[in-house]
């Protein structure tokens, strides 16, 4: 059992000292607030992309209406703080719970759809929220809420990105997560092997959604403004790019894919004219040469560095 | 051939299914009585794998009833129909390639975990126990069928004849009463064939199973079915122990065309 262990807590203190280096660098002056910013933005991408993995990578199901959970998200937890005064933690866990919710009630009349037709039907909901958005003055139309608070700080993204991390990726290595993966290697055979097919595609839309919701309800109180237009399809393919950039079906894949798109974009800024030119460039470049992501899809585990593999032969024979 | 209803496991009465104008079954009754061996064969295009996607629930009938165990499951879900007791191999393999060898038969004991998502997500002690169980019940499945070397290899770069025998396993990890193998044989060699006999009937025995087997190879059917079910066209034209098969003219007549 302990073997099993062995590699998540190695990721823990990994993540520890990472958060420890960081605060340092912070507090002594080294990383600018510019800089500040820019880890949250990959701490809010990271969030986006693992949970949307978990959908397209993991379960198989092509979706690309990431953006619009994220826009749930983003648009409860601002009216909770702004209109109601609920605290912002709480905000940012009923921001989750509501976008879950509408995963939910996606997923059950669309996850008949297989592959190009889910993608559609995911793309068509987000834009239906964004054009709702658009049309509801209560959230103030096309300019959107504005003066949110901005509480988002590094310490409490690191937080919910750590936890989003960790618990994704435990639901992923459990008997559970694999009946996900089991559905995107055949479903009829999964099906005939007892998984409840629909279930648990519903399961992995609601659980990708909730993470969304809260990766938007931090954006928003980071970014102090929140308009329809920043939730556009092109965000949606935005996160998709970062997860198949790192490697369909790999959670670190995702992360890496995250982190390196959102440095990329960050660098790329002060180079306008050139900036699309570069990113459609890079990804071209990609597909090529590593056309099943930086990563592959196995992507990277912890597990290597544990002194011996846990091997199941091991657990039985003690 | 009448049995007791009490011994009976599996009766099929007057299923048929079509799809559009083509009938693809017609009326077709049968029965399984536990711990019985049947074997069902015909000519290509008969319908036999169709017969077993609606034993297994893939379609549900267009009319007549199914009855596993005393309990109607015309037109349950698959997955329903799996967790009743009735697991099947596939005609075409149907392995979750990218997954390990061991992965693939855990996946058959997932309905059976004892732990929540919950308490996967957040690592809780359940997880930990309930997964080591799953682990050691896949792996002794594995050792039965001697497999259980190649547990951490991906189940789509194992050599065809194990494919199948995991494919297999993965079946009877479901743990059920029915099992049904779909030309389980097909593209192996007299001697892997011989084995594989072998081990049906030994599994047979060890986890007190009743089989349905379509097979082709005329001589591995006559050699281990106690009955023999032969279906062509859509029809059920002949059903008898396999003497009575081999010497039926029907039979005859629908393998090999009628006498000029």
């Amino acid at each position: 059992m302990k073997k099993l262990n062995k590699s998540f807590w190695i990721g823990i203190v990994f993540a520890m000292v990472l958060y420890g280096v960081i605060q340092i660098l912070l507090t002594t002056g080294i990383f600018d607030d510019v800089m500040e910013s820019t880890l949250i933005l990959i701490c809010i991408n990271v969030m986006l992309a693992v949970s949307l993995n978990l959908i397209n990578g993991i379960t198989g199901q092509f979706s690309i209406g990431h953006a619009g959970f994220m826009s749930i998200g983003a648009y409860v937890s601002a009216i909770l703080t702004l209109n109601f005064d609920v605290p912002f933690v709480l905000a940012l866990v009923i921001s989750g719970l509501v976008a879950a919710l509408f995963g939910v009630l996606i997923g059950i009349p669309t996850l008949r759809l297989n592959g190009d037709y889910l993608a559609i039907a995911t793309l068509g909901f987000g834009e239906i929220i964004r054009i709702v958005l658009l049309n509801t003055e209560y959230v103030g139309g096309a300019s959107g809420l504005s003066g949110i608070p901005t509480q988002t700080t590094w310490t409490i993204m690191f937080l919910f990105t750590l936890v989003t991390v960790v618990v994704i990726n435990n639901f992923i290595n459990s008997s559970h997560g694999r009946a996900c993966i089991a559905i995107r290697e055949n479903e009829i055979a999964a099906e005939a092997m007892g998984i409840n097919t629909t279930l648990y595609k519903i399961i992995a839309f609601a659980l990708g959604a909730l993470f969304a919701g809260i990766a938007g309800g931090l954006s928003a109180h980071k970014f102090y403004v929140i308009n329809p237009g920043s939730f556009n399809f092109l965000k949606s393919f935005e996160i998709l790019v970062m997860v198949v950039l790192g490697g369909l079906g790999s959670t670190s894949g995702a992360i890496v894919g995250a982190i390196v798109l959102t440095v990329l974009f960050t660098v790329l800024q002060e180079y306008p004219e050139l900036r699309m030119i570069i990113y459609s460039a890079i990804l071209i470049l990609m597909m090529i040469f590593r056309p099943k992501g930086l990563l592959g899809s196995t992507g990277f585990s912890f597990k290597k560095f544990a002194k011996k593999e846990a091997k199941p032969s091991d657990s039985i024979n003690s | 051939m009448t049995a007791s209803t009490a011994e009976v496991l599996l009766d099929v009465q007057q299923a048929s299914r079509s799809f559009g104008g083509l009938k693809a079954l017609s009326e077709v009754s049968l029965h399984i009585n536990r711990g019985e061996l049947i074997g069902l064969i015909g000519p290509n295009g008969a319908g036999k794998t169709t017969l077993f996607n609606l034993l297994t629930g893939v379609y549900p009938p267009s009319s007549g009833s199914i009855i596993l165990n005393n309990e109607s499951v015309g037109g349950m879900k698959p997955f329903r129909i799996n967790r009743k007791g009735a697991a099947r191999t596939f005609q075409n393999i149907r392995l979750f390639t990218a997954m390990t060898v061991l992965d693939n038969v855990k996946i058959a004991f997932h309905q059976h975990a004892k732990h929540s998502m919950f308490t996967s997500m957040l690592r809780l002690p359940k997880h930990f126990s309930g997964e080591g169980e799953i682990t050691q019940k896949a792996m002794d499945i594995l050792k039965i069928f001697n497999l259980a070397d190649q547990f951490d290899e991906l189940a789509g770069n194992m050599s065809y004849g194990n494919q199948r025998r995991l494919e297999i396993a993965r079946a009877l990890a479901a743990g059920p009463k029915l099992l049904l193998l779909d030309e389980p044989a097909a593209g192996m060699n007299p001697n892997e064939t011989r084995d594989l006999m072998n081990l049906i009937a030994w599994i047979r025995e060890e986890f007190d199973l009743t089989i349905l087997l379509i097979e082709h190879d005329m001589s591995l059917v006559m050699g281990v079915c106690d009955r023999i079910y032969v279906l062509d066209r859509g029809m059920l034209i002949a059903d008898g122990s396999p003497l009575e098969i081999r010497n039926n003219p029907k039979v005859i007549e629908a393998y090999l065309g009628q006498e000029a």
